[in-house]
């Protein structure tokens, strides 16, 4: 028998479980802290080991560079490794659970993104002849088609780049359906519970925002409304109001509200951020919506939040129909058509203009389809019903410790709670956001709506399981009993685990660094030099 | 010299036919680090209730309101390089303009201190 007696120890030496060591390099074994590019790339180097073409003659006159660039050269290895590391100090839907309220950041199956990489799809080019992609538009038709289903609406514009886009494309068609009337009213009324780029849109088009009140249980005052439609009467563009609105509430006099603004010769805007609450279950349309836009990369599905682009279709109802803009897909005996230019349009079709160079995300699209046809129109419904499931859940789970400023009713997709319950423990909303980075979750959104003080407002969204849900509300159970037995410090500086402690906002906002800057070379004293 | 209190959380400091209007210290705490302020150029003709400055805090935008009517005399443009100073001395140093007095009688819509200090307290 032989036998190998220089074997390699089998078990930990006997240090103690809460030893760390200080490590030579910082690193935290897989933790490890990444300098930006410039700080170990090297200015003089090139990942490409060409010789320089002596014989080409440079064609470009004026436009010869003067001076060096400036940009670090790195090999393949380096720069790949650089961006991995990175990518690991992010927080992700793929790494955990989102419950960033009114943004809806549900799981992205990876269906989605196998479809958005056929060749077909994912190799057009927008300037190819439009010949060439009659797929493309008939993906788009039939999206938009879907679209125009689920919010019984005549029409949709396609090419509106995310929400706050949209709305501007909304209001642009309110805008020019008042215009083509002879009509030029000053004034966009906006809820207090709308989400805030509501009034920023209305401005930004030169309306007058009058803001509308909200009741005590959270919703729009509909008394205060008629006084205010009363007070400014032939003077009223429209309505811009989220349903469900930002506390998380369905305004159940929608209908009431949509027959009082239409009776002003005014039109409805609905910000369609919070639709995945309602798909399948209500159609925007049946309670007199003239125009939302459809946040694509929240209801169906696509990455977004610093994962992907945004897309925000506007549907339009019947009155606004004509002023969608271009371009615009016609269907004609010969098949679908790409209306491009004004000269192209019939008497019918009164485009209010074109808000993008080409026709919007086209991965937004096969992505969302994709999610669309996958579930079919039970699956979206059931995705609508479990969305609002959880958050319920979440809001039972927790409604005992932490405080719901509108009482214990029944919330939509998300649920929105107030500060009071942290009253006197000296722990704020933005501590315990941060704590809650400790114990690995991105927080909630916080201090948003602002009708709510110190707001917390949560949406689960229908992607987590329900023993994902249960240890998130533990945990939260557990953060709340933790600042009530008055444990401030694991709030005042929190968060302690992750790559960065607590950031200086107040100094980042005051004397903000928008540029790197190369650090002066450290003096080299003679001592040091030899 | 008179002080007086807007229900917006400006306090407004009369002396003859001219006040200063800055912001108050519940405004201040209540806003947070401020990083930003935006005057009115000195000639600005205001109404009572229009936006005379702008106020940002890490936390919020917020205007300051005219309590009164008047044309603007003065800005205290030091605010605009050193922002922090609103949150330091509110309702001193960090006054944030000065402005004729056009109608006196508006005076009167506004609270003295002890009224403001009970307003606050119901907030």
């Amino acid at each position: 028998m032989s036998m190998n007696t220089q074997g390699r120890p089998t078990a930990a030496g006997d240090v103690g479980e809460s030893f760390r060591p200080k490590t030579f390099t910082g690193n935290r074994g897989l933790d490890m802290e990444e300098p930006l590019i410039f700080e170990f790339g090297s200015l003089e180097t090139t990942g490409v080991d060409l010789d320089e073409d002596e014989s080409a003659e440079f064609e470009l006159g004026s436009f010869k560079r003067t001076a060096e660039i400036g940009l670090p050269g790195l090999a393949e290895p380096e720069a790949m490794r650089h961006y991995v590391r990175l990518s690991r100090n992010n927080y992700a839907i793929d790494s955990g659970l989102y419950p960033l309220g009114s943004c809806t950041m549900k799981h992205n199956p990876r269906l989605n993104e196998k479809m958005a990489r056929l060749p077909g799809f994912a190799d057009i080019h927008p300037l190819q002849p439009v010949s060439s992609v009659p797929g493309a538009l008939e993906l788009i038709d039939a999206l938009a088609h879907w679209l125009m289903v689920s919010t019984n609406t005549s029409a949709v514009a396609m090419s509106p780049k995310a929400g706050a886009h949209g709305e501007l494309c909304g209001m642009m068609a309110i805008k020019a359906a008042h215009t083509a009337a002879g009509r030029d009213p000053k004034i966009v009324l906006v809820p207090e519970s709308a989400h805030g780029t509501n009034p920023a849109t209305a401005a930004l088009l030169g309306y007058k925002v009058v803001n509308i009140d909200a009741k005590d249980d959270g919703t729009v005052d509909l008394e205060a409304l008629k006084k205010t439609i009363a007070e400014h009467e032939g003077n009223i563009a429209g309505i811009m109001l989220t349903n469900p609105n930002t506390c998380g509430l369905f305004e159940r006099e929608v209908k009431q509200i949509a027959d009082l603004i239409h009776k002003a010769d005014a039109y409805f805007y609905c910000d369609g951020a919070n639709f995945n609450a309602i798909v399948g279950k209500a159609r925007p349309g049946d309670l007199g919506v003239d125009a939302m836009h459809i946040n694509l990369h929240k209801t169906f599905s696509t990455p977004h939040g610093g994962g992907g682009p945004g897309s925000g279709p506007v549907v339009l109802s019947e009155r606004l129909a004509p002023f969608a803009p271009l371009p615009f897909i016609r269907k004609t005996d010969k098949g679908l058509e790409l209306v491009e230019t004004e000269a192209a349009t019939k008497d019918s079709e009164q485009p209010f203009g074109r808000m993008t160079a080409f026709h919007g995300q086209m991965g937004m699209y096969v992505r969302a389809l994709s999610y669309m046809m996958s579930h079919g129109s039970d699956g979206l419904r059931q995705a609508s019903e479990d969305a609002v499931l959880n958050a319920n859940y979440v809001r039972v789970g927790l409604q005992d410790l932490m405080s719901l400023p509108f009482g214990e009713r029944p919330c939509m997709h998300e649920v929105l709670f107030d500060d009071s319950f942290l009253k006197d423990t000296g722990v704020t909303t933005l501590d315990f956001a941060k704590a809650m980075i400790d114990e690995g979750y991105h927080p909630m959104t916080m201090y948003f709506p602002l009708v709510v003080h110190g707001a917390m407002l949560i949406e689960p969204t229908e992607s987590e399981s329900r023993a994902a849900l249960d240890l998130f509300i533990a945990t939260m159970r557990d953060l709340v009993m933790s600042a009530k037995r008055g444990e401030t410090e694991r709030f005042s500086g929190a968060p302690y685990l992750a790559p960065r402690r607590r950031l200086d906002e107040t100094g980042a906002a005051r004397k903000p660094v928008l540029k790197w800057t190369e650090p002066a070379p450290a003096e080299v004293t003679p001592a040091a030099a030899e | 010299m008179t002080t007086y209190y807007s229900k917006d959380h400006e306090w407004i400091a009369v002396d003859g036919d001219t006040a200063t209007i800055g912001i108050t210290s519940y405004a201040q705490e209540q806003l947070g680090d401020v990083v930003y302020v935006e005057l009115p150029e000195a000639g600005k003709a205001l109404s009572q209730g229009d936006e005379a400055a702008v106020v940002e805090s890490v936390k919020a935008a917020s205007e300051v309101y005219a309590p009164i009517d008047g044309e603007v005399v003065e800005a205290n443009n030091a605010l605009v390089d050193e922002p922090a100073k609103v949150n330091e001395d509110p309702e001193g140093a960090a006054w944030f303009i000065k402005m004729t007095v056009g109608n006196s009688d508006q005076l009167s819509d506004l609270m003295d201190e002890a009224a403001y200090k009970a307003y606050v307290e119901t907030l």
